[in-house]
Formats: C-alpha cells, sequence, structure tokens
C-alpha cells in the first residue's frame, strides 16, 4: 500500500498548476461572469490540449482513461485557481456519451478542448450550467438522452461565474432505455468526484490566502495571525481540508458510490467552512467584489451543493456498505 | 497511488482474525477502571502475549512479530472489529516502549519489555503535575543525585492506571539550573520508579463516572537506580516529546478503533431505525450517523497516507497535532449521536456506549490540550506567528 501521489501525478498537478498560474485565472473568471466567454474558452482549448479531458474517455474515444486519480488532481487545480466554465459538466458528458457508445459523436471535440459540453440530469437539477457558453447541451430525462436545441434563461447565481439555464426542450433523441439510466449514474459519480476536487482546490486557495493575510495584516500592534482566536479558526480550516483530501484520492481509486459520495459531504463542507473562515478573518475587505478572493468565496457554497447535496450525499454513504 | 495489500499483509489479516476469533472472551470484560476489570484485562493480556499478539510491531526477541507500520495497523482492525477488550497496557506498549527503543539501553529492553508484554507489569504515565499539564515544561517535581540513583520528591497528577498499575515513567527535574534562567525545557531527566516503593503515595481519582481511571502520586524521596534513568540525565524533555508525538499520533489511537466504533453506530442506527419510524423520519440524526461513517473513513486514509510517508522515511512531525485533534473531536462526536440515538437508554452507564462517552469526553484535554495542538498546527504548519497563548 502506497496512498501517495506518484511522481508522474504531482508532476501534472504541478504543470497545469504553473500553466493557470501564468494565465491570470482571476480576470478570465471576471471576463466569464461578464458573459465574455473568449478568454476562457481560450484556457479551456489549453486545458483539453494538456490532456485533461482525455481523462475521462476510454481509449476508443481518443481519452487516456478512465484515471480517475488523475482527473481528481486536474480539477484540484482548476478549483485552486477557480477556472471557470462547465469543466464538471464536459467531463460528465464526456462519460455519458461514451457509455452510450457516443451517439452524437461529439467525444473527439470534447476529449481535445475543442468543444464545450453541458448538461442536466433531471435527477440533480433542472438547470446546465453555463449553457450560454457550451456548443452541446444534454438533458437527461427519465431514460432518455437529448440533445437540446439550446437552452432558457440564464439565471443569476450566488457565484456570477456560474451561470445556470433550464435546457430547452424536444431536439434531438440520442439515445433511451435502462442503458441510459446506468450511463447517467456514472457520469454522475464522476461529476461527483470532479467537484469534490473542485472543492477541496477552492478551500486550499482560500486557506493560503486567508493565512497570508493574516501574517501580513495587523491590529493591536500584532499580526492578526499572532492571536489565539484567529490561530484555530485557520487550524480547524486545514484540519478539514486535510482529512477531505484522503476520501477524495481513495474515492478515485475506488469509484465506489459511498466513498464518491463520502468525498463529496467532507470536501464539500470543508471548502465551505473555509469560505466561512476566509470571509471572517479578512473582515470587510473580504465582503468586497473587488478583492480577488470573492472568485473562491462565492464558489464554495454552489459547489458544496451541486451534483449531490450534502444530504444525499450522506444518505448515498449510509446505503452503501458499512465501513 | 494504492491501497491494496500484498498477499502476506493478507496472510497476516487472515492469521489475526483467526486468532481473535479464537481467543476474544465472549462477553466483554468488566470495566478496565475498577479492580476487578483490571485484573481481567491483566489475564487478557497475558493470553494475547501467549498468542504472540501483545506487541506485534516489537521485535520478535521481545515477543513481538517485527510488524511494519501497515501490519500494526491491519492488526489494530482486526483487533477491535472483532471486539476484543481494550489495552490496559497501552501506556507502557504505546509511550514507554517506542521510548526504549529509541533511546533505552539493551539491558532495560530486556529487562522492561517482556514483563510489559505479559501484563505481568503495567505502566502508569506520570507526566502532569498540579501546575504543569499543557504548559509540561513548567514542572517541579525533583530528581536529586544520590548513591548509585536518585531520589524523587514532588507531586504528579492525572496519572493514567496508576490507581491498579505496578510502576510508572515520567519526567523530573534533576537541574534546577536552566529553569531559574528561564530555560524550563533543560535540565529534566526520563525515570522509571516503582509504584509501590517506600515513599510513593497513591491517591485514585475518580473521573466523571467515579471510577479510579487515573491517581495523584506523592513521592517523598523515593529512590531509582541509575538503571532506570532513559536515556542521558538533562535530555528528559526531547525524550518525552518524542513519545508524545507517538501518543497524539497514530499509535494512540489508531484507525481501527473509529472503524469498529462507525460501525457499530451504523448498526444501532438501523436496528432503531426498524424500531421506530421517528428514528427513519430523523435526517439530522441520520447525517450525523453518515458523518460517523465519513470521520472513521478519513480517519483510516489519512493515517494510510503518514503510514506511507513514514515507510519511506519522512518525519511527521507537527502532523501529529492534526491527528490529535481530530480523533478527540471525531470520537466525542460518534459517541453523541449514539447517545442520541439511544434516547433514554443512553443515560444508563452501565451500557458500552455510555462508557465509551465518558471516556471520549476527556479525549480533547489529555495528550496536550487540543488548544494547544491547534496553535501547533497554526504556527508549525501555518506558520501562523507565535503569539500570547
Amino acid at each position: 500500500m502506497r496512498f501517495l501521489p506518484t511522481d508522474e501525478q504531482r508532476a501534472f498537478a504541478r504543470s497545469l498548476d504553473a500553466m493557470l498560474t501564468a494565465a491570470g485565472t482571476p480576470g478570465i473568471v471576471r471576463a466569464w461572469a461578464a458573459g465574455d466567454p473568449g478568454p476562457g474558452r481560450a484556457l479551456w482549448a489549453r486545458l483539453g490540449a494538456a490532456g485533461v479531458f482525455a481523462l475521462a474517455a476510454p481509449e476508443a474515444y481518443e481519452g487516456v482513461g478512465p484515471l480517475p486519480a488523475e482527473l481528481a488532481h486536474a480539477f484540484v487545480e482548476s478549483g485552486r485557481h477557480a477556472v471557470p466554465g462547465p469543466l464538471v459538466e464536459t467531463v460528465a458528458a464526456t462519460v455519458l456519451l461514451a457509455e452510450l457508445g457516443d451517439p452524437a459523436k461529439r467525444l473527439p471535440g470534447l476529449v481535445a478542448g475543442e468543444t464545450v459540453a453541458t448538461l442536466a440530469l433531471d435527477v440533480c437539477s433542472p438547470y446546465a450550467l453555463d449553457a450560454d457558453a457550451a456548443d452541446v447541451v444534454l438533458a437527461v430525462t427519465g431514460d432518455e438522452v437529448w440533445l437540446a436545441p439550446g437552452h432558457g434563461e440564464v439565471r443569476v447565481s450566488a457565484d456570477p461565474a456560474r451561470r445556470p439555464a433550464p435546457p430547452l426542450p424536444g431536439g434531438e433523441l440520442l439515445a433511451a432505455g435502462p442503458a441510459v439510466r446506468a450511463a447517467a449514474r456514472r457520469a454522475r459519480d464522476w461529476a461527483l468526484l470532479a467537484t469534490a476536487a473542485q472543492s477541496l482546490g477552492v478551500g486550499l486557495a482560500l486557506l493560503d490566502r486567508t493565512v497570508a493575510y493574516a501574517r501580513q495584516r495587523t491590529q493591536f500592534g500584532a499580526p492578526i495571525g499572532s492571536f489565539q482566536a484567529v490561530k484555530h479558526r485557520l487550524a480547524d480550516t486545514l484540519l478539514g481540508l486535510e482529512f477531505a483530501r484522503p476520501l477524495l484520492f481513495g474515492a478515485a481509486l475506488t469509484c465506489e458510490s459511498g466513498d464518491l459520495a463520502a468525498a463529496k459531504v467532507a470536501t464539500g463542507e470543508a471548502a465551505y467552512a473555509a469560505a466561512r473562515t476566509a470571509l471572517q478573518i479578512h473582515g470587510a475587505v473580504g465582503y468586497t467584489d473587488e478583492l480577488d478572493l470573492s472568485l473562491w468565496l462565492r464558489k464554495a457554497r454552489p459547489l458544496r451543493d451541486a451534483w449531490g447535496t450534502p444530504s444525499w450525499c450522506r444518505a448515498r454513504v449510509l446505503a452503501g456498505p458499512t465501513p | 497511488m494504492d491501497l491494496s495489500y500484498t498477499a502476506e499483509e493478507e496472510e497476516f489479516r487472515a492469521a489475526a482474525r483467526a486468532w481473535l476469533r479464537a481467543h476474544v472472551p465472549p462477553e466483554p470484560l468488566p470495566s478496565l477502571e475498577t479492580a476487578e476489570g483490571f485484573a481481567a484485562h491483566r489475564v487478557w493480556e497475558g493470553r494475547l502475549a501467549a498468542g504472540g499478539w501483545s506487541a506485534v510491531s516489537w521485535p520478535e526477541r521481545y515477543g513481538g512479530r517485527d510488524a511494519d507500520l501497515t501490519r500494526w495497523l491491519l492488526f489494530e482492525e482486526e483487533y477491535y472489529a472483532a471486539g476484543a477488550p481494550g489495552r490496559v497496557s497501552q501506556n507502557g506498549v504505546s509511550l514507554l516502549a517506542p521510548t526504549l527503543f529509541a533511546y533505552g539501553t539493551e539491558e532495560q529492553r530486556a529487562r522492561v519489555l517482556p514483563p510489559m508484554a505479559t501484563g505481568e507489569v503495567i505502566w502508569a504515565q506520570a507526566w502532569s503535575e498540579p501546575e504543569a499539564g499543557s504548559d509540561l515544561a513548567s514542572l517541579t517535581s525533583r530528581a536529586v543525585r544520590t548513591d548509585g540513583g536518585w531520589l524523587l520528591s514532588g507531586q504528579k497528577t492525572w496519572s493514567s492506571r496508576a490507581a491498579f498499575a505496578d510502576r510508572a515513567f515520567g519526567i523530573f527535574r534533576s537541574d534546577p539550573g536552566p529553569a531559574a534562567e528561564g530555560r524550563p525545557h533543560r535540565g529534566l531527566t526520563y525515570l522509571m520508579f516503582d509504584l509501590r516503593a517506600p515513599g510513593v503515595t497513591v491517591r485514585p481519582v475518580g473521573r466523571l463516572d467515579g471510577r479510579p481511571a487515573f491517581a495523584e502520586l506523592f513521592l517523598d524521596d523515593v529512590f531509582v537506580p541509575d538503571e532506570d534513568v532513559v536515556g542521558e540525565p538533562g535530555q528528559g524533555w526531547r525524550i518525552a516529546m518524542s513519545a508524545t508525538g507517538n501518543e497524539r499520533g497514530l499509535t494512540l489511537r489508531s484507525p481501527g478503533r473509529f472503524l469498529a466504533a462507525a460501525d457499530r453506530l451504523v448498526r444501532l442506527w438501523r436496528e432503531r431505525s426498524e424500531a421506530s419510524a421517528g428514528v427513519t423520519a430523523d435526517s439530522a440524526l441520520r447525517d450525523r450517523v453518515a458523518d460517523a461513517v465519513i470521520g472513521a473513513r478519513a480517519y483510516r486514509l489519512f493515517t494510510a497516507a503518514g503510514a506511507a510517508r513514514l515507510a519511506e522515511g519522512a518525519d511527521l512531525g507537527a502532523e501529529s497535532s492534526l491527528n490529535k485533534v481530530f480523533w478527540s473531536t471525531f470520537d466525542l462526536a460518534l459517541h453523541e449521536t449514539a447517545l442520541d440515538l439511544l434516547g433514554p437508554e443512553g443515560e444508563s452507564a452501565d451500557s458500552a456506549w455510555a462508557e465509551g462517552y465518558v471516556f471520549a469526553l476527556a479525549g480533547p484535554i489529555y495528550a496536550g490540550t487540543n488548544e494547544i495542538q491547534r496553535d501547533i498546527i497554526a504556527e508549525r504548519l501555518l506558520g501562523l506567528p507565535k503569539g500570547r497563548r
């Protein structure tokens, strides 16, 4: 047993981190939120070229997967850099279409990062994320998969860089029958894994920024990070994230339903707690749109609830084998 | 990344499981915090030792199996899953023994370890003093040089197991000079002593449930021969700290205990759900049961990652503080959930859940309070500046 990232996984995560740092994601997120997906699409293509989407697809569809552990590493980095767009949804669409034999013949484009997809699973949400910026909008209703003809009104999210909209009914029926349900379950499992990984990354970024702030911000003549009340909140934040991390990578290894749900609960709650702590310790400046911290602060809560609320995930944990 | 075991490891697990299945007493032993229970647990330690399972990580020549960390963790999982009794020899096995392996002499290991493994000699820890708890370096009990050894004087408190144990280990101020100059961590010496030696008075202290789980020790010129000094005189702090790292970290609380407890909790929840529609409908309670499963898994996997790093030569250092805050907080939440599920029955002090709850209440206090652990996490792992405590 060697439950540690391999050298290759570390190198892959480091290279994505370097690329995303150089790309300056805060500006890209702000453009995406303002309805300009151009810079986000350019970054998306680079993620595709780096092989991120290929991790979710088997070789038969020009992928290199399924490699859930590598995907988890990549999505931690996407969360740490607050990369905008339907990344999770594109992975879920890739898994769904691959399971169904690629009826729409879209997989090579998705795998390469040339096509942006989103989808709505009726059992999760009536909304597809960023349908206005996607090339492909899928809708799963019951045991049917539809290529939607477009999307309805874009709704306002707590995170302005998330743009949910309902798929329009009708369009092209891609597949129907019990196989759709099985494929949708698998797509959702991958969405849980990717969202959990993004949450962990968001939480880590919030902690890093808050620790840096607590070291330099002074009050009463001392850095606020020297006050025990501040220290203990940050210690608890680290604790939450560090005990969520192994659940994420453990779930990536087993891909067992209860393990994925456990990882989603733990990462989602830890990242949300990190956001609450980050806001409190930054004080009023944290409560502003102009500080880049807000890009992560506003993500934590929607990610916690996306693709499986904590309560749904906890029920799934108990439905599985006992520990 | 890998979570699988080798064939040899699986064989080891199967051997432990088979032995435990054949030997674990069918009825729980009386509480080890009573004289009767203590004696029964001592007998159990002897039986474990006869099977070669009382100290699996020790070298074979002292009665162990030379088990590495992975095998030790597997043994612990099997041990708790089998519902085997709590380990009355834990202070010795998890605190003193690793210290002797690191700092003791061959003569000390040969003399101290075999009777520790069989339960013939049960060890109590004697760290805290009335004015030295979290600030342990402020301790004032003394070790004064005499012919062929040392004379110990002073008072120790919260000494776990001491009400019924045979011997104890702790640190004593052997040179008051450095402390007077504001360097209290210097001039301390690590010593082992006999709880029945002339000059030792043991006063059992009842814990919250009234049972004498610990004691106060009054020491009045208690003679300790030189052979019972561990490491060099004056080096006691460094030696003790390496042991408390073990205590906070995984050797005191391996994941097996919590996996077994979470499993029992889920079974209790299922039974109660079948019996009562109110329990089934209580989603808040259900979520807390799920959190127990999630927490136990998280701790197991966190430990697996730590074990892998240790195997590669890393030193976990301040990370043991993460373990300590996690398991102590988690253990308490798990037992609170069980008591809520039991409702009025949870009040009965005789139930295993109630006893576990009382024990869990102490978790955030012993082995270094969680407040001090959070300071360590913030300063050493997050790099926040030191400040007033």
